[in-house]
């Protein structure tokens, strides 16, 4: 979630029915409306909890991205043996045509 | 979906009213595929048109626990594509993850760099058919990988739309590319579709000079995305824009725009709102179909890469690369234009025919460039129009092209003959000189054998002799046309003209 999410329950709010809608519809999933305030209510506690540690921090604090303070860590740009198809489809769900194949997509192209 | 642009068609309005009445604002995103060896964050061969699923590793493939790692050479080309389009490399830079719902990444996520792009603020001027230079801002140019392949079965022609079920190939799932987005473009008025070819076209050269992609539009190592809306002219106020993607030609470019601003302008005439979305654009037709509405940055959910530090290019790196820069295309146009002593017009003409790198190639075996040149925007366009193929592709070679023009420099073609050799070399006959061969086309450069015919033409047309002898010497044509036919058209012209007044006069 975002930080922008995280402050605003901050102040008190909370996750609304239609900001679950919203996610709903760009996860395409059908949700009822019984679902909606039980996911408001639920996502609502998820966001507060994570956002206590906002708490923890103080004003001197910037935020951090990454526990290691590393930069610059590059690769050679040279091939390494990777999977071969049967290896690469060996977990998939379902294959077909040396592809995985997956169910029928919602919504358009990207 | 409920919108307007969904369920009628609006009015296309004529090119030129959507011009005297709107004023079009432009916005160009380009993505380039890379040629590396490798992909950005895995060591998996990126190599097109291998067997599906082939070229995939656990990284690539969003495999639990699997880490990517960035490609080096692929950071020294997203700066070099920067630098030469004069941007500022940014200091320090993350990368962030996109996340969104769609099965051709299967991490979910496609990993980008997000507001920290690691080239930003740059130009790159274009000189237009006419000699005009329009300066194009570059807002930035960002680092990301590409999405696998997705083929949807069950449905009419391939598309999302009715299809049963989808098939995923992920060998390009995780090729690095680059995204070039320029700022917005103002101000072109009537000429909005040929800058925004012109654009593409520019960058397409430059970014070939800098050999970090074969940039070739048709297999999708190029692709463009216009951003068009228009604003009543004058108003100066900003319309809403759309994004037609599958621009994937040059061509294409310039049609999109011209038909996108023909269709908003329709909508707006009838009352309409135009709706911000992914439009898509078809080849066949030329128009643009309404894709999905598109989401806010905010609904991709970008967040820091956790599992990728971040890029932090020292000056000496970023110094190291600019003095790689290769001659950058309007230098080596500036340097052959002088050293072919040519105007701005001529060097034009040569960019806009696709001829440059031919007629180079051609004076590089050997030719001047004057025939080079001539060969290539005279003979050989007229040849390729015919044949419907781009100069590039005609079946001859520049060297080929150089050994015709020696031969007729040597006095063993003529010109027209020159032409009938370029035309078996283009039918595949062979070299020129195994067409000069085959086809038995040298000049009669034999005197004797010359002085025969004439004199032989000369006693079947007593008439014209006397002609001649009376001082009418364009007669001499009759005479010079007998020969030309006695020696199929072998002979040089100028030489049988000379040996006919000489002959007559004995
Ligand atoms: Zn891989």
């Amino acid at each position: 979630m975002t930080a922008h999410s995280a402050e605003r329950t901050d102040s008190g709010g909370v996750i609304t029915r239609d900001e679950v809608a919203h996610l709903a519809r760009l996860a395409r999933l059908a949700v009822t409306e019984d679902e909606l305030d039980t996911f408001a209510g639920q996502l609502d506690v998820i966001i507060g909890s994570v956002a206590r540690v906002g708490e923890v921090a103080a004003d001197d604090i910037p935020p951090t991205s990454h526990a290691v303070p590393l930069e610059n860590v590059f690769r050679p740009d040279e091939r390494r043996p990777g999977l071969d198809q049967a290896q690469a489809l060996a977990g998939a769900p379902a294959a077909e045509d040396g592809r995985f194949r997956v169910p029928r997509i919602l919504g358009e192209e990207q | 979906m409920t919108t307007a642009s969904t369920h009628s068609e609006p009015e296309l309005v004529e090119f030129d009213d959507v011009v005297a009445r709107f004023d079009p604002v432009l916005g160009i995103e380009v993505h380039v595929e890379l040629s590396t060896n490798t992909k950005m964050f895995c060591g998996c061969p990126t190599e097109f048109g291998a067997e599906p699923n082939t070229q995939v590793c656990p990284v690539c493939l969003g495999m639990p626990g699997a880490l990517p790692v960035v490609n080096r050479a692929a950071v020294e080309s997203a700066m070099r594509i920067g630098l030469a389009l004069n941007c500022e490399i940014a200091p320090w830079g993350r990368f962030a993850r996109k996340n969104y719902f769609y099965p051709d990444m299967p991490k979910n996520f496609q990993t980008s760099q997000y507001d920290e792009p690691i080239a930003h603020d740059g130009f790159l001027d274009l000189t237009l058919d006419d000699g005009e230079v329009v300066r194009i801002g570059i807002e930035r140019a960002h680092m990301e990988e590409d999405t696998g392949k997705s083929l949807h079965v069950g449905g009419a022609d391939g598309r999302i739309h009715g299809a049963d079920h989808s098939l995923l190939d992920y060998n390009r799932a995780g090729v690095p590319l680059i995204e070039i987005v320029t700022k917005m473009i103002p101000d072109t008025g009537a000429r909005a579709p040929e800058v925004a070819r012109a654009y593409v076209t520019a960058l397409r050269d430059l970014i070939k000079s800098l050999g970090v992609s074969d940039v070739r539009m048709d297999q999708g190592s190029m692709r463009a995305d216009v951003n068009l809306s228009l604003s009543p002219s004058g108003s100066g106020q900003l319309g809403t824009r759309t994004e037609t993607k599958n621009v994937n030609s040059l061509r294409s470019v310039e049609r999109a725009v011209r038909h996108e601003m023909s269709r908003q302008a329709g909508v707006l005439d009838a009352g309409g709102e135009i709706v911000q979305e992914t439009r898509h654009f078809d080849e066949a037709t030329g128009h643009t179909r309404a894709g999905r509405r598109k989401e806010t940055s905010e609904d991709y959910r970008y967040f820091p890469e956790p599992d990728l530090v971040p890029i932090a290019p020292s000056a000496e790196w970023v110094e190291e690369l600019r003095g790689t820069l290769p001659e950058l295309p309007w230098e080596r146009r500036k340097r052959i234009q002088t050293e072919w002593g040519i105007s701005d017009e001529e060097i034009r003409d040569l960019v806009n025919a696709g001829a440059l790198d031919l007629v180079e190639a051609t004076v590089a075996a050997g030719a001047s460039s004057q025939e080079a040149r001539s060969w290539w925007v005279a003979y050989l366009a007229q040849q390729a129009n015919t044949r419907s193929v781009e100069l590039a592709d005609l079946a001859i070679t520049p060297e080929q092209v150089a050994r015709v023009i020696a031969l007729v420099a040597d006095g063993e073609l003529t010109n027209k003959l020159a032409r009938q050799v370029v035309d078996g070399v283009l039918d595949g006959e062979g070299s020129p000189d195994e067409v000069v061969a085959a086809r038995g086309l040298k000049v009669v450069s034999d005197e004797g054998e010359l002085i025969a015919a004439v004199d032989a033409a000369l006693a079947e047309q007593p008439d014209v002799v006397e002609k001649i002898r009376g001082g009418k010497v364009a007669a001499a044509g009759a005479i010079v046309g007998a020969v030309m036919k006695a020696t199929r058209g072998q002979a040089d012209a100028k030489r049988v003209k000379e040996l006919v007044v000489e002959r007559s006069s004995l």
